[in-house]
């Protein structure tokens, strides 16, 4: 009996390590930087070239940060979403235009809506290094000691609002 | 009219054949050194081999064209200019994208079964492997035969003889 048993039983066990295996995002890389001081930096605005925003103007406030860019496809698809979530007011997001031109991506924000309170520019990319960005979009959730505690790495989701972004920001706001 | 006319015809085809054995393009640009310093270049090589390009899956920064490699490769080269160490600059890189920017990860606790994981499987399956064989080796038992038992094997053995000359 046993000699029957036991190739089912490590088949088994393989059978769910497989499983688990699949669903597993294998692009999902998890960012050292979270529970780390935000990556500090000084950069143009995308809208008043000759304005500079730093990171350090966000501090006493949970901010969220969007790196996004017209070329990003993804970007097309949380973008509604961002909107929305601008307009509730819940969170001020801030976009860091990444490896972009600004004239596409003045027009691409025309085109599908501004949800960011100030856009910042990131031509080359140097502060996306910073941010471990590799994929764009991604979005970093910031808290009022300008410690990172989330990272979405690829389109925010409304899944990902409600279960992760949503619970943890108001956790965050209702931190002195 | 006729004449001139052929010329401009020569003229034509003869600009054109030139242009099709010199193609503008190569007047256009000398491929661009990939770096002014070989040096640098060798150094920055020799680090993003054990680099994994984290978008595009299993190759490394030095093999890959992606635009994230070139940005990771161009970081590099500049932080050679500025004489930071080999050491100095994986650091920076681990710092920003975890460990899984290594090919070659260093041991932690949650690297453990990474790097023992193979081992340990391994001696899963040759311990069941000797233990099958002792069992099975201590299954065959060798059994004597008494005389009669012989006897009757060698009966049996000659009947089969006698079959076959038959």
């Amino acid at each position: 009996m046993m000699r029957y048993l036991m190739p089912l039983a490590i088949f088994m066990v393989l059978a769910v390590f497989l499983l688990i295996g699949l669903t597993l995002n294998p692009r999902q890389v998890p960012s050292p930087l979270i529970d780390k001081p935000a990556p500090k930096f000084q950069l143009n605005q995308l809208h008043e070239p000759d304005k500079i925003m730093s990171s350090e103007d966000n501090l006493g406030k949970v901010w969220m940060l969007n790196v996004w860019a017209s070329w990003c496809v993804a970007c097309r698809d949380e973008h509604p979403l961002l909107v929305q979530l601008a307009n509730s007011g819940i969170i001020p997001i801030y976009g860091l235009n990444y490896k972009d031109e600004r004239n596409t991506a003045l027009q691409w924000l025309k085109r599908y809506g501004d949800p960011y309170a100030i856009s910042i520019v990131d031509t080359d990319g140097k502060v996306g290094i910073n941010y471990g960005v590799y994929g764009v979009p991604e979005t970093y959730v910031i808290d009022k000691e300008g410690i990172i505690r989330h990272k979405q790495i690829g389109p925010v989701t409304v899944d990902s609002l409600e279960k992760t972004i949503l619970p943890l920001i108001k956790e965050l706001q209702n931190q002195a | 009219m006729m004449r001139q006319f052929s010329d401009v015809v020569k003229v034509t085809i003869f600009v054109f054949v030139l242009f099709s054995i010199f193609p503008l393009s190569t007047w256009a640009k000398e491929a661009i050194p990939v770096a002014e310093d070989p040096e640098i270049e060798k150094r920055m090589l020799a680090l993003t081999v054990d680099l994994r390009c984290l978008v595009c899956q299993n190759e490394s920064i030095a093999d890959s064209r992606a635009e994230f490699s070139n940005d990771i490769r161009r970081e590099i080269r500049e932080q050679i200019k500025d004489n930071k160490t080999d050491k100095e600059i994986v650091q920076f890189l681990v710092d920003r994208y975890g460990d899984f920017v290594l090919y070659n990860p260093p041991m932690k606790p949650t690297t453990v079964l990474l790097w023992f994981g193979p081992a340990i499987l391994f001696s899963i399956g040759l311990g069941s492997l000797i233990v099958y064989l002792k069992r099975r080796r201590l299954q065959i038992e060798d059994v004597s035969l008494s005389q009669e038992q012989l006897k009757e094997a060698e009966a049996l053995l000659n009947e089969d003889k006698k079959g076959k000359n038959v």
